[in-house]
């Protein structure tokens, strides 16, 4: 037999290439301009002293010079250990309230929703409900302080509180997340397992810790992931909130960089970048680890 | 099922429970609960101090008509509505096309370019703000609503990139394949075989997506500025400078800024935490 000579044109011949890259190319270009571009160009614009109009001086290391020495900078990253530290308290909490809502009474579905709730309004909403929760004299928080004949305090005036008042109010609706994450995972529990573990005698934290936890990993694994990535975007609550004060003790990276290059501080684009991608490479670590974690899971989807 | 189901357990027990229940819930709602009150009493409580009281009058009507009438507060809802909605079609109109694209083929930088949507996703805000500004401003559409929609829609492609392909793959392969053996066109597979079975993904996604863009504040403030295009969440500062110290107002402002995620999340529950576990917890 001779070989037949392929007729098909170039394109039919490479669809298996091609119409994958036209599928790709338009997501693909929005994606690279406004995300994997800029990154890049903030990097390159940390090396500048700049006020985004005129014309852009290099200076090399000297914005992150700068902040070596700036109060304010250190300040922003000790709150933002403690963001990260205190939020993931948001896993164990939410677990808890999953398990207590775990149940099936009437009115049960009704509940879960509402207890979720608070993540779905906006993080704008939440913060101003909590200011005025926290309010001296207006906000509930302080009448039931009195009530009990405890000393009024303002949560969101000292220093030493602010940072942890709206930790608190970003907790509420990372909560519910959490919660979410868990309820949906606690479903899917093997429950011949479970009858096993009772065989076996295991009750209470046992169970929880043996035979439970180790089937809502991936629930566990997604929990970590918002969150943390959460905690390091948290802004919104502190510029509502706060706005930074008193005394500039409530900002974080993410606020300070806003400050810098967008607010009354000046529009100092150079140095805002810079902290941009001091908290770009904090965030880095997590990201890494995340997506060197999710490779692994698609390795074994493979085999 | 764990914990053992109240049920099973002593009489006692299911009775604490059961008040146990909407104790717990009032507790945990309790700084909204405060601020609905808020927003149904009268000025005059405020003055003479009445916070938590019986309102001395019921003043619902009164304090959202004068949201919704003497403010901005229509023009910004309206805003949002402008901003949320094309954001919500667009996205989800690419991700079904770089979801097909990643989940159906195999290609070289397969893998690459999905995890480059991944992580994308993750980054702070922060690292993007002065390029995209930039940009935004260079391109004439500073302070528009176009300019907000088109890095909404970017941005959230890396997010729903993740799910649409993750979905995709889940999909039975064998159907693509015996539509390939009939001899149907690759484009032809996408929008007759695929893209039906995608259904509950874009459902899902169009509610995440509409919360996520609608409760947004960050870009809200450094996209736009003033009633023109800004959207509620960032309108609502404006909102409480015009009513500065009067809660009443401020209370009823807020919540009227934060009803449509909410209703949209009660009306379609199922799609939303569908989409919220990533589709990775089952």
């Amino acid at each position: 037999m001779t070989p037949a000579t392929d007729t098909r044109s170039w394109l039919q011949k490479n669809r298996m290439t091609v119409t994958p890259l036209l599928f790709l190319l338009p997501g693909l270009l929005f994606f690279v301009v406004y995300v994997i571009s800029p990154i890049f160009q903030s990097f390159n614009i940390s090396l500048y002293d700049w006020d985004g109009l005129g014309e852009a001086t290099y200076i090399g290391l000297d914005n992150y010079r700068e902040l070596v020495d700036d109060r304010a900078f250190e300040t922003s990253l000790w709150n933002n250990l403690k963001w990260l530290a205190l939020y993931l308290l948001a896993i164990p909490a939410g677990l808890f309230i999953a398990l207590f809502l775990n149940q099936t009474v009437t009115g049960i579905r009704l509940y879960k929703s509402l207890f979720f709730f608070p993540f779905v309004l906006s993080q704008v909403v939440v913060g101003l409900v909590f200011s005025w929760f926290y309010l001296p004299r207006v906000g509930l928080l302080n009448a039931v302080l009195t009530f009990f004949g405890l000393d009024s305090i303002n949560v969101l005036g000292d220093p030493d509180l602010a940072t942890y008042g709206i930790i608190a109010a970003g907790l509420w609706p990372q909560t519910a997340y959490c919660m979410i994450l868990y309820l949906t995972g606690l479903n899917a529990v093997d429950p011949e397992q479970i009858e096993a573990g009772r065989l076996d005698g295991a009750k209470g934290w046992k169970m929880l810790w043996h035979v439970v936890l180790p089937q809502l990993k991936p629930a566990t694994f997604i929990a970590f992931v918002v969150t943390i990535i959460g905690a390091l975007r948290s802004f919104d609550l502190i510029s509502i909130m706060t706005n930074g004060g008193p005394f500039g003790s409530t900002r974080v990276l993410s606020f300070m960089m806003f400050e810098q290059a967008l607010s009354e501080y000046g529009f100092r684009m150079g140095y805002g970048s810079a902290i941009a991608v001091v908290l770009f490479l904090i965030m880095l670590v997590f990201i890494g680890y995340f997506l060197w974690q999710m490779w692994r899971d698609e390795r074994a989807a493979r085999h | 099922m764990f914990p053992t189901p109240i049920q099973k357990r002593s009489r006692a027990t299911q009775i604490t429970y059961q008040t146990l229940l909407p104790l717990a819930l009032i507790m945990w709602l309790l700084p909204l609960l405060a601020v609905m009150l808020f927003s149904i009493r009268p000025l005059s409580d405020f003055t003479n101090g009445n916070y938590w009281g019986i309102p001395s009058s019921f003043d619902l009507f009164a304090n959202y008509g004068r949201v919704f009438f003497e403010s901005d507060m229509p023009r910004y809802l309206l805003n949002s509505v402008f901003i949320t909605v094309p954001t919500v079609i667009g996205a989800v109109a690419l991700s079904c096309m770089t979801g097909f694209a990643l989940g159906i083929y195999r290609f070289r930088g397969n893998l690459l370019i999905f995890f480059m949507f991944i992580a994308g996703n993750f980054v702070p805000f922060q690292i993007l703000m002065v390029p995209v500004r930039d940009l935004t401003v260079s391109t004439g559409l500073y302070d528009t609503k176009t300019g907000l929609v088109l890095f909404h829609i970017a941005f959230q492609t890396g997010f729903c990139t993740l799910f649409m392909r993750n979905f995709i793959r889940a999909l039975p392969y064998e159907l693509i394949e015996a539509a390939r053996v009939e001899g149907v066109a690759e484009w032809r597979i996408f929008w007759y075989v695929v893209l039906p079975l995608m259904r509950p993904a874009i459902a899902a996604l169009s509610v995440l997506v509409f919360t996520f863009i609608w409760n947004d504040y960050f870009w809200a403030i450094v996209l736009t500025q003033g009633p023109g295009a800004q959207p509620v969440t960032a309108g609502i500062t404006s909102f409480n400078s015009q009513f500065v110290a009067q809660y009443h107002l401020m209370s009823a402002g807020s919540i009227v800024a934060a009803i449509p995620p909410v209703a949209m999340f009660f009306a379609m529950q199922r799609h939303f935490i569908a989409g919220l576990t990533l589709g990775a917890v089952k």
